[in-house]
């Protein structure tokens, strides 16, 4: 073996970085072509570490541009093994082109993307701008909520993408700083049982096959084009949710721990809830349970798969309720939020009549308090009481002066 | 080891096993094909190719054909050298873990890319790849305008050239900057092997391209590539208008190993004017009034400024 193996504890104290470092670690990947950018930069440091210590044999090259990182993933990829990188915000936004051609390409390499704001102005803050920039990009999108699912997700992200029913690239997302760098414990695999999950990676249509030449990124015009995106989408919405549910169930049966695309949390009997997604999940859970305890039947769905997106499932979840709020953080700039109108989509031709507003927050990383959540359950209260939206259909929470209302 | 491959004639040259079909879209006389064909047929080993968006990308792929018999990808327009990067790190990841396929193959990488995706949009990456060091070969296939997209300048064009983007007209010459010297550029990144070359001389061209070859490194060639459609001569006279860029020393061809020592690989023995490289070609039409004679003495003077620097590089072996 030219590599270490690396003596884990049981639970170690890890942020999201390092959970996702040791995940990229213990899966083995042959090649990671990378490009530092905050607050994703410590992946990439602990991963550059690993290798300097003799814990992995893949080849690291760290190119000069995000856009590089993605082009190099692409050709290393095609070229037949397993390939990850990560980014955040600035580095999303350079590398986009290159994403859609990566699902285009079907080529499944995993992105850990650590969710930071948008420029201008210029803000290294957790947000979900760039998660939202690329949602029609053609990746499975992962949001973690916490270190531990960043880890667990990230070994998940592997088995699903590399599937070759699916062969599509998939982003872990976690909250830049609420997640990347608040360290808690994560429950761990050993090495041997953590890349026995994963598996060995399978190529398909390699490069690097002589016998079967292949050839990659085709030209395609008004002929082919509509023929070859609408396979693509296809399997987004027939194959991927059954096979991620697949891999869920297998982790679920090796460590116990249960995922969902829709991840519910007192929903059974729950009058008015919260949808959203990222660390914002755990505060808004821990809310929920206070205002119980005063009398307001609240409950949460956190989005665990962003795409596909789990449209079904969020009616279920939402099956019942009587006010729901769509907590969406990042700005729409000119719309209602992404989350408040998959919601809406989701619900339109069930049974469920809730009423349903949108909040704007946390833009570049500001905090949502306990205390704005608790605002928000009984605003919910009260537009169940009087059966109808009491407030204007969006509003910002925490923002400085005079209160923003639209809709 | 690669065995390199012995190559008695041209017409050997010309009908050994081709991995580039002559069943492609570019244009008839386009230089591309020759080039590609000539780089391709100096080798027996596998190939692994990469092309940039342009002439060459959308004449040779399009679904569901491939004129490609050897791997081959595309993704964009600025990055055909950090893909082909990407898999020579694979490779090289894929030997040290015993997951070769065929081990005992000895494959080259190589990228091809136009003028603008070189000089222009994809000069970073390729600034990236010789300088990490990769594995490669990066080939420019210089024609001097985006020829794609209708014949647009890029840095490559040549000063004086009418081009879509900044053509002659009542009150102007055309392109009014110097064309960017890559080559130097390139050589100073410390790289083992820059060459120029020419599909006219395929004798040099081989033997830039098998050393090349067998260089550890990067490695880049930048190969004058007449474009008839944009340059604006008669299909039949590609070879022709080659042998008057090599002859009139506007293309001199020349290598410099490691980013130092400086060889002229081909002397003309009669040196043609500058002013006939010229004459022969549309695009440098209008140099020919009266009030833009002055540009072609100056573009002679450039010429010979250049060729006596090489001279001199040559000479001083530094």
């Amino acid at each position: 073996m030219a590599f270490d193996k690396m003596e884990l504890r049981e639970v170690e104290v890890w942020d999201g970085n390092y959970a996702a470092a040791h995940a990229m670690r213990q899966a083995q990947i042959d090649v990671v072509a990378a490009y530092p950018i905050t607050p994703s930069t410590p992946i990439v440091e602990s991963y550059a570490q690993f290798l300097a210590d003799g814990y992995i044999e893949g080849e690291f090259v760290m190119v000069e541009s995000e856009h590089a990182a993605m082009s190099g993933c692409i050709g290393a990829a095609a070229a037949g093994g397993r390939v990850a990188t990560a980014t955040s915000s600035q580095g999303l936004a350079l590398m986009s082109e290159t994403l859609y051609q990566a699902s285009g390409m079907r080529l499944p390499i995993v992105l850990n993307l650590v969710n930071r704001a948008l420029a201008s102005p210029l803000n290294v803050n957790g947000d979900h701008s760039d998660m939202y920039m690329i949602r029609d990009s053609g990746w499975i999108q992962f949001d973690a909520f916490c270190p531990q699912e960043t880890y667990d997700l990230n070994l998940m992200a592997f088995k699903v993408a590399e599937d070759h029913d699916i062969r599509l690239p998939a982003i872990v997302n976690q909250d830049g700083f609420m997640t990347s760098h608040t360290a808690q414990g994560v429950h761990t695999l050993n090495d041997d049982v953590a890349y026995g999950f994963v598996g060995e990676y399978k190529p398909m249509n390699d490069m690097l096959d002589f016998e079967h030449p292949v050839t990659h990124g085709v030209q395609t015009e008004e002929d082919w084009h509509f023929e070859h995106k609408a396979r693509q989408h296809s399997d987004l919405m027939t194959k991927v949710m059954p096979k991620i549910q697949e891999v869920f169930a297998d982790f679920e049966k090796l460590t116990g721990r249960k995922y969902n695309p829709v991840e519910k949390y007192d929903m059974d009997d729950a009058d008015v809830c919260v949808v959203c997604m990222g660390s914002s999940v755990e505060t808004a859970r821990e809310v929920a349970t206070e205002m119980r305890t005063k009398g307001i039947k609240a409950g949460v769905v956190g989005l665990r798969v962003v795409r596909p997106l789990p449209f079904f499932e969020i009616a279920e979840a939402l099956k019942g309720v009587k006010a729901i709020a769509a907590l969406d953080r990042s700005s729409p700039n000119g719309a209602a939020g992404m989350l408040f109108n998959e919601i809406a989509g989701a619900l339109f031709n069930t049974d469920t009549k809730a009423l349903l507003s949108g909040y704007v927050y946390g833009l570049g990383g500001r905090d949502l308090t306990k205390a704005h959540l608790v605002a928000l359950y009984n605003e919910l209260q009260a537009n169940a009481d009087a059966g109808k939206v009491t407030t204007q259909l969006q509003q910002f929470i925490g923002v400085r002066g005079p209160k923003l209302a639209f809709l | 080891m690669s065995e390199v491959k012995n190559i008695k004639n041209l017409k050997e040259f010309s009908t050994s096993a081709d991995r580039f079909e002559g069943a492609n879209l570019l244009c008839p006389g386009c230089a591309h094909s020759i080039i590609v064909r000539e780089v391709l047929n100096a080798t027996n080993d596998d190939l692994v190719l990469a092309a940039s968006t342009g002439c060459l990308e959308v004449c040779t792929a399009v679904y569901p054909y491939t004129s490609w018999d050897a791997s081959w990808i595309h993704i964009g327009f600025e990055n055909s050298s950090t893909a082909i990067a990407g898999a020579e790190t694979m490779h090289k990841a894929l030997k040290k873990k015993g997951r070769l396929k065929q081990p005992d193959r000895n494959p080259k990488f190589i990228s091809f890319a136009g003028d603008g995706a070189s000089y222009d949009i994809g000069f970073q990456w390729i600034s990236g790849c010789m300088e990490r060091g990769h594995n490669m070969m990066h080939i420019v296939l210089d024609n001097e305008v985006y020829a794609n997209t209708g014949g647009q300048r890029s840095s490559s064009t040549p000063i004086g050239s009418s081009a879509t983007t900044a053509p002659a007209g009542k009150i102007s010459y055309g392109e009014k900057r110097n064309k960017k010297d890559m080559m130097a550029i390139m050589a100073a990144h410390g790289i083992p092997y820059a060459a120029q070359v020419s599909p006219n001389k395929w004798k040099d061209m081989v033997k830039k391209i098998q050393h090349g070859m067998a260089v550890e490194g990067p490695v880049f060639i930048n190969a004058v590539s007449p474009c008839t459609t944009e340059w604006k001569f008669d299909p039949k006279d590609t070879m022709n208008i080659a042998d008057l860029a090599t002859d009139s020393l506007v293309f001199p061809l020349y290598e410099i190993i490691d980013g130092r020592e400086l060889n002229i690989t081909y002397r003309p023995k009669n040196v043609v004017p500058v002013e006939e490289y010229l004459a022969a070609q549309g695009r440098f039409k209008h140099l020919f009034k009266d009030e833009y004679k002055y540009l072609i003495k100056e573009w002679q003077d450039r010429v010979d400024e250049k060729w006596a620097y090489l001279q001199r590089r040559e000479e001083a072996r530094i």
